[in-house]
């Protein structure tokens, strides 16, 4: 906000400074803005090509498609009789994303609070600066760990789960445990946890002293302090970070292209041999399409973009009407 | 009134008016009790392994901790125990899969840490051949990153003094916001954009009407992701640079553009090259873009224009694919290689941010 104290640079046009030489029309200030206006306004013009190149190289394919676009659950592109549709990649990124983050976020919030208030200010930093580094790891790595090691402890708990609770329609599944819908929503779980972690963080720790100090000398404990004061300052904080969370998790590719069993089906079977996503189909298949194929893709990726789209301009609506935290996002 | 309080709560004597209170050896008996308890547990069922053991530990840990913390210290100060430990338990989860990613990270990418992988590429190499490396890959992410970050950082930084500097009203709010919003557009997206703009519509115009994948569009597509983060973290820096400097620089005449030239800029410097490590970082780590974009090609190609290319990321990719016995090793030697240097990259950003005196 500091522009707004600053004197402003066309002193000499309103008659103020008598003695100023005069303004040049063309000097290097003009240019200079004009550019950084140029640059800044790249954003803008970046955000509406995407929306219009998807379009355009959508609406083909989606013309040519055989079958309803938004209803169909398979995906047949190559041959005479193209047929598919985003149904059930649409499922399964709602389903993948929403499981990740019901895994997630309390954990993330625990580290949070861990980092905030309950963590030694100096250990908070390095701790801090772990948490950090899991955001770093490419999500290529975490899928090949996800199909190669973590597959097993994972299989090992479906197992149990469907042993235990196997009349749950969830737990349903026979097997054989591999790829599934929990492998990729846990490790997709871990990938969203950082991002969680670091705004809710932030949030947690912009609680005003006043209202901590006051709930703990009222004879608070730790906990009730943290239930009283910071848990319902930062209400807004946490919601959006669940926000960018699901964004994320919504569009993450590589990590459930590798993890998912990429089957076209609509159920809510977690354990068997399943999951697609509408990134991890456009992974998965784009090596092999034809350009045709390539079309339908580009159709599937313009209804992942307007998904996050949404979720994302509604996390940053609610972070924008708290001004306060938004440097950290 | 404040006098007969006591008594009406029924305090005789002083040391009765000390809050009842848990041992500070307490957790360390509970933990020990916990770990016994479930090895007995795990061992008279033999159900389960070392992890099994492990879980029913932490659940038995909580569970004593509450009851001894509810019996001796109530309900209030048992609810708060609790709330330490699922809150530590937080953090020690969340370390697990950390430490087993960089664990097998370690483990599994040594099997290929040789002077072949490094030198030669994927070019002629079969399903069943041993040998076969990521010369070509490396090339590949270096150049794409390097092209990426040299679109990039003008665009971002001259961006990022619009929104502070200069702008003001509805178009540097909408800005603001877009950036904001443009962190959150997955990487796969990125590259269908480049996908649909660059390959499918701009290159058919030079390459006899077909689609020409290429290594600048996977940096086209990378610095797409980018942007929003370098214009983020410039601003905040921006921000941070004293009002003061500016209205000495105006004082002394300097026209505003030298003003953010010379004095802004080179003050928030160490800040940005933070926030643009940073940026690189994640974006070397990318694979889906690259996997739209550049074409995939096994062979050594310096050339982004022309020809496909590949990148470490995508390496790890494909060679996750193959069936071949020999493809794991190369595919986690790939993941070393690149944590390695996305890892580097971030630590030096952030020991760079440590030396920073504008953030402190």
């Amino acid at each position: 906000m500091s522009q707004q104290t600053l004197p402003s640079t066309s002193a000499g046009s309103s008659g103020g400074g008598g003695g100023l030489p005069p303004k040049k029309r063309f000097g290097g200030d003009v240019i200079f803005r004009g550019t950084a206006t140029a640059a800044g306004s790249m954003v803008l013009v970046i955000i509406a090509a995407i929306a219009v190149f998807l379009i355009v190289k959508a609406i083909p394919a989606i013309r040519d498609d055989n079958a309803n676009f938004f209803t169909y659950k398979e995906w047949f592109t190559d041959g005479d009789d193209p047929k598919f549709g985003i149904a059930a990649t649409v499922f399964g990124t709602i389903l993948t994303a929403f499981l990740a983050l019901l895994l997630a976020v309390p954990v993330a919030l625990g580290i949070a609070l861990c980092l905030s208030h309950y963590a030694h200010r100096r250990v908070a930093t390095t701790l801090g600066f772990i948490i950090d580094l899991l955001a770093a790891v490419p999500s290529v790595v975490f899928g090949l760990w996800g199909r190669d090691y973590f597959y097993e402890p994972v299989s090992n708990l479906s197992k149990w789960l469907h042993d235990t609770a196997g009349w749950l329609p969830i737990f349903g599944s026979e097997g054989p445990y591999g790829k599934s819908v929990l492998l990729g929503s846990i490790v997709l779980g871990i990938m969203i946890l950082p991002i969680v972690t670091s705004l809710s963080r932030e949030v947690f720790m912009q609680t005003p002293p006043e209202n901590q100090e006051a709930a703990l000398a009222l004879g608070a404990t730790k906990w009730e302090m943290i239930r009283t004061s910071v848990l319902p300052y930062g209400k807004a904080g946490i919601i959006a970070s669940v926000m960018l969370g699901l964004g994320r998790a919504l569009g993450e590719t590589i990590a459930l292209a590798l993890t998912l069993g990429s089957v076209f089906a609509i159920n809510f079977d977690l354990l068997g041999p399943g999951g697609v996503t509408i990134a991890s189909n456009i992974a998965n298949r784009f090596a092999e399409a034809n350009e045709f194929g390539r079309g339908a893709l580009i159709a599937s990726g313009l209804a992942l973009f307007a998904i996050t789209l949404v979720v994302n301009m509604a996390a940053r609506a609610i972070v924008y009407r708290r001004r306060e935290f938004v440097g950290s996002a | 009134m404040s006098v007969e309080t006591p008594t009406r709560m029924g305090v005789q004597d002083a040391h009765q008016l000390r809050v009842k209170s848990l041992p500070s050896w307490a957790p360390w008996a509970t933990a020990a009790a916990a770990i016994a308890v479930s090895f007995v547990l795990i061992y008279l069922t033999s159900y389960g392994g070392m992890i099994l053991t492990g879980v029913v530990a932490a659940l038995l840990f909580v569970i004593f901790m509450g009851l001894a913390a509810t019996f001796v210290e109530g309900g209030r100060s048992a609810r708060n125990r609790m709330a330490t430990i699922l809150i530590y338990g937080a953090f020690i989860l969340a370390l697990l899969p950390l430490i087993s990613v960089v664990w097998t990270l370690v483990s599994k990418g040594s099997t290929r840490l040789d002077a072949n992988f490094f030198n030669t590429s994927m070019n002629n190499i079969g399903v069943f051949d041993e040998k076969g490396g990521a010369y070509h890959a490396i090339i590949g992410t270096l150049e794409q990153a390097g092209i990426a970050t040299l679109i990039t950082v003008p665009l971002g930084i001259m961006g990022a003094v619009y929104i502070v500097e200069y702008g003001r009203g509805f178009l540097a709010n909408a800005i603001r916001f877009f950036v904001d919003v443009m962190t959150g557009i997955p990487s796969i997206v990125s590259g269908l954009f480049v996908l649909s703009f660059w390959v499918f519509t701009i290159t058919p115009l030079y390459n006899d009407g077909r689609p020409a994948y290429s290594g600048f569009a996977a940096a086209l597509s990378l610095s797409v992701l980018m942007l929003p983060t370098v214009v983020r973290s410039t601003e905040e820096m921006l921000r941070l640079v004293p009002g003061a400097l500016r209205e000495g620089a105006y004082a002394l005449g300097v026209p505003k553009w030298k003003t953010i030239t010379s004095i802004v800029l080179p003050t928030a410097g160490p800040g940005i090259v933070t926030g643009v490590m940073l940026a690189v970082a994640r974006a070397a780590g990318e694979t889906a873009p690259v996997l739209l974009v550049a074409g995939g090609l096994s062979a050594i190609n310096f050339n982004v224009f022309n020809g496909g290319q590949s990148s470490l990321s995508l390496y790890v990719f494909q060679q996750a694919g193959v069936a071949s016995e020999f493809a794991p090793g190369r595919a986690w030697t790939a993941a070393l290689t690149l944590v390695v240097l996305v890892l580097v990259l971030t630590v030096a950003a952030k020991l760079l941010a440590r030396r920073n005196k504008l953030a402190r």
